[in-house]
């Protein structure tokens, strides 16, 4: 007779990783936690693991990134799962196959975790409904990005020691932003007091009711806050005027010197990139490494990419 | 044909104030020969045929004023053939068709093969609508004469909204002197761009670009001050939100005349029922919050609304299969349409006899046409249907060829057992 050893197989597992909203506070900090044990290997001589051996990991990006795809990509490989990158601009989604059609083909090569990033809001809640691997956000239009809000906690965590009670404001296109929307819910959801601040044009009706306060003004939205996150101006999902010009946008949005004053003394700044230095934000606060988190939340997203890997493909 | 004599039923014809039990016989033509309480066994030929209603409701055919049939060109989402089918087992017995097909309804020969066609597949009463203006540019009306004259019954863009004011006022001034009837979209296409459900929370957190009731209200409140001017018979498809019913109430209290449709979905659906991304609950006017759901089944309850339509809209599955803002708008509706809207009588939020009126008189005045009504010499369009038969609505049960329901699995409270087209038993 067979026999159970691990008994966690049992346990009521969630199969995907589709948005903050669908995670408990508990699978959270579980992810967090596991995390934590990545960022030592990541700094070590000999990276490998064999945690995935044997799995197949694809990643689907229907939009261009630099970042998050190489970050899941070395993460699943530092796991040892087998990696592949479709190249969604040569693939037959080109020649009219629908999403779904795609899923089912990629369903048929038995992957054990597939990555999405798609231009549509719930395009990987349906991936989901429709293939039997586990599904992985990598983004999906405005409406999250799980992982990067993840790695921010982490990178907030490995700075300040917690999240709870940290005063954090999120500045920019908050629209337009995933990174925004997935931030929110997750720093909420761990204790910390959120304030968004962007122009009326960029601020998503009845934000709000997700439990931040809103603000126009960077003076106030800042006052008090420990971490400052900026967010890209995301042009290429403009349509029609929002702005008159970016110049007006640096004028009253853009992170200066001055403005950080407005923050707490020890505030440090974050940026999901890319950055349009100058536009955003100023060029030599972005690479001021006092107070510029942008280069370790490069570095922990590989290890919060490792742990939900990790965590979701049993 | 011999005499029919419908007997022991609940007879509710808002047309003749009518609410009572007794009889109904259809004469040999199949034409009402008398109804009512004082009709005798005895007022019926011999031979009639007996058919005994059990005290179940009988009310007028319904006429349902917004429909889709797939044809011309879309035969794999609908056909005049299903849609009868749907249609029948919903009590509806008039149904007023869209002109969105492929090709267009926008000229006279396209109504020439439609009005055939229909009559040779459809086994129910058809009313054609053409477009408003051709090639729905919204630029240059269509031939309001021309098309009348071959038996059209309206003219909507149905999708679109004619953005452009002078246009519209054009058209409004040219419908009003041949007394045609205007049927709005009214959605400001430049404000609701790539939006597919109601901004607010719902879309802010879904990550979907929303439409503003703005969009609506705006058209609304252009549209009727026009009708100041040029006084045609105007009629809104469909309004979505309290602001629009403001703007209605305001209007027809000091008098203007026109008139407003709403979507059943819009009654009993909002859009929190989208849920983790329902694409059959994409719909336009998309649903929105249950405080605009509640102010509409008011709109309902004291006559700013006048009509109740399905918006029936048959999707295949695969465009409905799509990340949401891809997926194809609408939702089936017509044989769900009476079973759905007793769910209002069931939960008192409105009377039997109102939902009976914006199902069949009220759509047949506006459209002046003689249907809507069991008044003697009218065509014996009758349906019948038990008032508290519970049945789960199963997308497979429907007879639609597209299975695009907003409600399945939906627990619903009352229906069809028989409807009569022209005297005949069609459907039971």
């Amino acid at each position: 007779m067979a026999v159970i050893k691990n008994t966690s197989a049992i346990k009521n597992q969630p199969k995907h990783l589709l948005g903050i909203q669908n995670l408990s506070i508990l699978e959270a900090k579980h992810i967090l936690e596991e995390a934590k044990e990545f960022i030592k290997l990541n700094r070590s001589n000999s990276k490998k693991l064999d945690i995935l051996r044997g799995k197949t990991q694809i990643n689907l990006f229907f939009e261009p990134s630099t970042r998050t795809q190489s970050s899941f990509d070395l993460a699943g490989k530092r796991l040892g799962a087998d990696v592949m990158t479709m190249n969604v601009a040569n693939s037959a989604l080109k020649k009219g196959e629908t999403l779904m059609d795609t899923a089912m083909t990629l369903n048929a090569m038995h992957p054990d975790i597939i990555v999405i990033r798609h231009q549509d809001s719930g395009a990987p809640n349906l991936l989901s409904q429709k293939v039997n691997c586990t599904v992985i956000n990598a983004g999906d239009g405005r409406r999250e990005h799980p992982t990067q809000a993840l790695l921010d906690a982490l990178t907030i965590i490995n700075r300040k020691g917690k999240i709870e009670g940290l005063k954090i404001a999120i500045c920019g296109d908050i629209l337009h932003s995933r990174v925004a929307r997935s931030n929110i819910y997750l720093m909420t959801m761990l204790g910390a007091e959120v304030n968004v601040i962007a122009p009326k044009t960029l601020m998503p009706i009845g934000i709000e009711k997700l439990g931040v306060k809103s603000f126009t003004d960077m003076k106030k939205g800042l006052d008090n806050c420990d971490i400052v996150m900026m967010l890209r101006l995301q042009n290429e999902r403009m349509q029609g005027t929002f702005l008159p010009s970016k110049r007006e946008y640096y004028e009253f949005y853009g992170l200066t010197p001055e403005k950080l004053k407005f923050a707490s003394k020890d505030a440090l700044i974050m940026h999901p990139g890319p950055m349009n230095r100058g536009v955003e934000i100023d060029t030599k606060l972005a690479d001021d490494i006092n107070v510029s988190l942008v280069k370790e939340q490069v570095e922990l997203g590989v290890a919060v990419r490792m742990a939900c890997l990790k965590i979701y493909c049993k | 044909m011999t005499e029919k004599i419908l007997i022991n039923a609940h007879i509710i014809d808002p047309s003749q104030n009518l609410d009572e039990k007794g009889s109904l016989i259809i004469d040999e033509k199949g034409k009402i020969k008398s109804i009512g309480k004082n009709v005798k066994r005895s007022d019926a030929s011999s031979n009639a045929e007996v058919i005994d209603i059990k005290d179940n409701i009988l009310i007028p055919g319904i006429v349902d004023m917004k429909a889709f049939v797939g044809e011309p060109g879309y035969e794999y989402k609908e056909n005049f053939r299903t849609l009868s089918n749907a249609a029948l087992a919903g009590g509806v017995t008039s149904i007023v068709t869209m002109p969105n097909t492929k090709p267009l309804i926008d000229n006279v020969s396209m109504v020439d093969f439609i009005i055939r066609r229909g009559r040779d597949k459809s086994s129910v009463n058809l009313y054609p609508c053409a477009t408003l203006t051709r090639e729905l540019s919204g630029n240059q009306m269509t031939e309001f004469g021309l098309l009348s004259a071959k038996g059209i019954i309206g003219f909507t863009d149905v999708i679109k909204t004619v953005q452009n004011t002078e246009t519209m006022s054009k058209i409004m001034n040219y419908a009003a002197d041949l007394g045609v009837l205007i049927m709005q979209h009214a959605e400001d296409l430049e404000l609701s761009k790539n939006g597919c459900i109601n901004e607010g929370e719902v879309s802010t957190r879904l990550g979907l670009e929303g439409i503003s009731y703005i969009a609506e209200k705006i058209i609304l409140e252009r549209d009727l001050s026009l009708l100041n001017e040029f006084p045609c018979r105007y009629h809104v498809n469909q309004i979505s939100s309290k602001e629009s019913l403001e703007v209605i109430k305001q209007n027809k209290e000091i008098g203007k005349k026109f008139t407003v449709g709403v979507s059943i979905n819009n009654l009993s659906l909002n859009e929190n029922d989208i849920g983790d991304f329902k694409t059959f609950l994409k719909l336009s006017p998309p649903l929105r919050s249950e405080d605009d759901r509640i102010a509409l089944v008011n709109g309902v309850k004291s006559g700013l609304i006048d009509v109740i339509v399905s918006d029936h809209t048959p999707e295949d599955e695969e465009s409905k299969r799509l990340p949401f803002a891809q997926a194809a708008t609408g939702s089936i509706g017509v044989e769900t349409l009476l079973s759905l809207a007793l769910e209002m009588y069931h939960n008192e939020s409105l009377p039997l006899k109102k939902i009976i009126e914006t199902l069949t008189i009220n759509p047949a005045k506006i459209l002046k046409i003689n249907k809507g009504s069991l008044k003697t010499g009218n065509d014996a369009d009758i349906c019948i249907f038990d008032l508290n038969k519970p049945w789960v609505v199963k997308a497979d049960d429907l007879k639609s060829k597209s299975k695009n329901t907003a409600i399945e699995d939906r627990k619903l409270q009352g229906k069809v057992i028989m409807t009569f087209l022209n005297g005949n038993l069609v459907y039971k």
